[in-house]
């Protein structure tokens, strides 16, 4: 057995390991590509400063009621029914590959992509996400496992959810792709959870979540579960995906 | 050394993989900044003697850097200009090629025209490549008005590299179609060692097994590689896998990664970049080393990536003629963990029903009736899948006992089916061997039913059955039906499996 790899920190693995290394482990970093959770990138710090640059902006239309400086939308919160889904809810069952000829950036196409969200779900899933026949789902929140999302490059994902009437997805880990993609698109708040609440929360209860504490309130069961902050990406997907962000921002001209 | 190796392998399920902890992680906001002071002074003191400052020599491309990059993180510093980066940094990269298709395409270019202009043009009209493959030979009509998007695209663009089929009841009527988008892009000479390759596509991952960073994007991120050439992306730390041993003539390089899945989990390398090195990895061929990386993405990782060596240069000979710069891992780069895989000792595997990590010996599941088997797509669809389908078909001498569908991943593909002889059978090719064992005829390359796509998909499953396949991914409805099983598993093993209609290791016929 040798050690070449690592000249530094050899020392550390025996304490690092164990939550490095199990099974099926919930230790996903909070979402981590350029748009982290991790406060205070030197990138995007450029990005904002940029605004002196180009002063002369004018807000893009879409979304565009909060301002764009805040971390964290101030006050802002979701309310209704949620849907209850489990673990590695893969691209496919979030959007069936035959409905991806549907083009996202074509608004009645956007509006189709919407009523057949999470359609691909087994059918042990006994309640409809969206009702046949409708193009928007009666659950604004859903709720997740770990790893959702994976799968494919997708981005007809998030924005049938998005589409779909869902604007936040709230999951204990989600994969790297369709994170960024939510993200880039604005369409969803790929939240996190502390705590694994897919088993303690039913479909149809009624939950508030506020973003600015990071709460997610099950009034239904009369629960309160604690968020991981959503970090730099609030600000983008509040603007309405990385393009309104840049041009709001000042880091393209508008 | 050997008791805390024993004790940390204690903690996972296998006997052939030891995973350490090269201590990036936590730490690496403490070390890196102690790591960093050194070099600075030792550094600076180089450049006062020696000569005026320079530069255009970067640190990483003269060997003065003195803290060890692994060759993930040596590629984003030469594509973001940067001399030294860690994990976690988040940095502009400029991209040398960006891949679109079918799906993905007309998606990337409306955001594309939104953004920056109905009259805009691409950043440079010969880095983008436009490859349709994934719905093709089918009657559905946005599917067909999906390549047309593409093509007029291509046109007003001038894009170079446009891989255009308009005949879809003769695909060898269209002598610029390739078909699937990841082999094509390695055989038309597309990957090069030390470049960043994004794609609309998540199995982007598969051009790591040159050398280069690679790995998908959706199709907002693409609009704007489209009109700026450049993407902002977070360096990603790395999981180094040591692959060493002599590798059993039955085992297959889908066979090690499942291998891998199995261990790390579906989301074990989310955000992590995957290094695959050893002696066995050497010995791999490109068209294996592309299926190690292209199902890192099933293990949520951001890339795989295998080291340049004489094996890749030999694969690009007459395919580029553009100078690329590979680049390696230092001796003292920091990997956020290393596994140690004996190859000689694994046995076939499946990743049985519904999660590509869901392990198990093939030779486990010897009582699951299968109703089919598939044979193609970027993962198991190359020449040499279907060179070892042959091969085990050839040993067996006997006829499939369930319907086995061949997709050829690219038009290349196809023609080596019909030309290539099977090594052993007196110079017959993998076309008659498969005709005498009773396969499908091999159809018209595409990414076929590999993920279900329109109802018309050649080989897509429609009925609630079992399938053996050499695909990527075998969540619920992958392939068509929901209820449909997908087992996934070398071609090997997919081939044994045909000729009993049983999952079967396929021992049974090359022993």
């Amino acid at each position: 057995m040798s050690a070449i790899a690592y000249s530094a920190n050899t020392t550390t693995f025996s304490s690092t390991i164990s939550s490095i290394t199990p099974r099926y482990s919930r230790h996903q970093p909070p979402a981590s590509i350029a748009f982290s959770n991790t406060p205070k990138q030197p990138s995007f710090k450029t990005l904002t400063l940029k605004k002196l640059q180009f002063p002369n902006t004018t807000i893009s239309p879409r979304k565009a009621v909060v301002c764009a400086a805040s971390s964290d939308a101030p006050g802002k919160s979701f309310h209704g029914m949620c849907y209850v889904v489990r673990d590695n809810i893969d691209t496919d069952q979030i959007i069936q590959a035959e409905y991806c000829t549907l083009i996202p950036s074509n608004p009645d196409e956007y509006e189709k992509l919407g009523s057949y969200a999470l359609m691909g779900l087994p059918d042990s899933y006994e309640t409809r996400f969206v009702e046949p026949g409708e193009y928007k789902t009666k659950y604004p929140i859903i709720i997740g496992g770990y790893n959702f999302g994976c799968g494919s490059s997708r981005e007809h994902a998030p924005v049938a959810l998005g589409a779909a009437g869902a604007p936040v997805v709230v999951a204990e880990s989600y994969a790297r792709i369709f994170f960024r993609n939510s993200v880039a698109t604005g369409e969803i708040y790929p939240l996190e959870s502390e705590v694994r609440i897919c088993d303690e929360c039913k479909t149809g209860d009624e939950v508030t979540i506020e973003l600015e504490n990071s709460l997610l309130i099950n009034h239904t069961s009369g629960k309160e579960y604690k968020l991981k902050s959503i970090g730099d990406a609030g600000p983008v997907i509040e603007a309405g995906g990385i393009f309104a962000y840049a041009r709001k921002s000042g880091m393209i001209p508008a | 050394m050997a008791m805390s190796s024993m004790a940390a392998s204690s903690a996972i399920s296998s006997p052939f993989i030891t995973p350490k902890d090269g201590g990036v992680s936590s730490l690496s906001a403490q070390s890196s900044s102690s790591i960093k002071v050194m070099p600075k002074k030792v550094s600076k003191k180089i450049v006062s003697v020696m000569t005026p400052q320079q530069s255009e020599r970067k640190p990483s491309t003269t060997g003065s850097v003195k803290t060890g990059m692994t060759m993930t993180e040596k590629i984003f510093s030469r594509a973001s200009e940067k001399s030294q980066l860690i994990p976690g940094e988040n940095v502009w990269v400029n991209i040398d090629i960006l891949m679109t298709h079918d799906v993905c395409g007309p998606g990337s270019i409306g955001i594309f025209k939104k953004e920056f202009g109905n009259d805009a043009k691409v950043w440079d009209r010969e880095k983008v490549v436009i490859i349709p493959d994934h719905y093709i030979f089918t009657s559905d009509e946005r599917a067909n008005r999906n390549v047309d998007i593409i093509r007029d695209f291509s046109h007003e663009q001038g894009i170079k590299y446009f891989y255009d089929i308009k005949d879809l009841s003769n695909f060898k009527a269209n002598p610029d179609y390739k078909g699937v988008c990841h082999v094509a892009l390695a055989q038309e000479g597309h990957c090069r060692p030390g470049e960043v390759l994004v794609g609309t596509d998540s199995h982007t991952c598969t051009a790591g097994a040159f050398g280069q960073f690679a790995t998908g994007i959706g199709n907002t991120d693409a609009g704007f590689v489209l009109g700026t050439g450049k993407l902002l992306l977070k360096v990603p730390p790395t999981l180094r896998f040591v692959l060493d041993g002599e590798m059993p003539d039955y085992l297959l390089a889908k066979d090690l990664i499942l291998q891998i899945i199995g261990e790390i989990s579906v989301s074990g390398a989310t955000y992590k970049a995957m290094e695959f090195v050893g002696s066995t990895v050497e010995s791999l061929t490109m068209e294996e080393r592309m299926t190690l990386c292209n199902m890192v993405v099933e293990a949520g990782g951001k890339n795989g990536i295998v080291p340049a060596d004489a094996t890749t240069f030999k694969y690009l000979e007459g395919k580029t003629s553009l100078p690329y710069e590979p680049v390696y891992s230092d001796g003292d780069a920091r990997f956020l963990q290393e596994y140690r895989i004996d190859v000689s000792k694994l046995e076939p595997l499946v990743a049985k029903p519904h999660s590509p990590d869901n392990r198990a010996l093939a030779r486990e599941c010897k009582d699951v009736k299968i109703d089919r088997v598939y044979i193609g797509s970027c993962t198991g669809g190359k020449t040499e899948d279907f060179q070892a389908a042959a091969r085990v078909l050839l040993a067996s001498g006997e006829k499939v006992k369930v319907p086995t569908f061949l997709v050829p991943a690219t038009q290349k593909v196809w023609m080596d089916i019909y030309t290539l002889p099977v090594p052993g059978s007196g110079g017959k090719t993998m076309s008659q061997i498969f005709e005498a064992a009773g396969c499908d005829t091999p159809t018209s390359p595409s990414c076929g039913a590999c993920l279900g796509g329109p109802k018309d998909t050649y080989a897509r499953i429609n009925e609630p059955q079992v399938c053996v396949s050499t695909t990527n991914r075998n969540f619920p409805g992958r392939m068509g039906h929901k209820d449909g099983q997908i087992y996934l598993a070398s071609p090997y093993t997919a081939a044994a499996s045909a000729l009993t209609g049983f999952v079967t290791d396929p021992r049974d016929f090359l022993h």
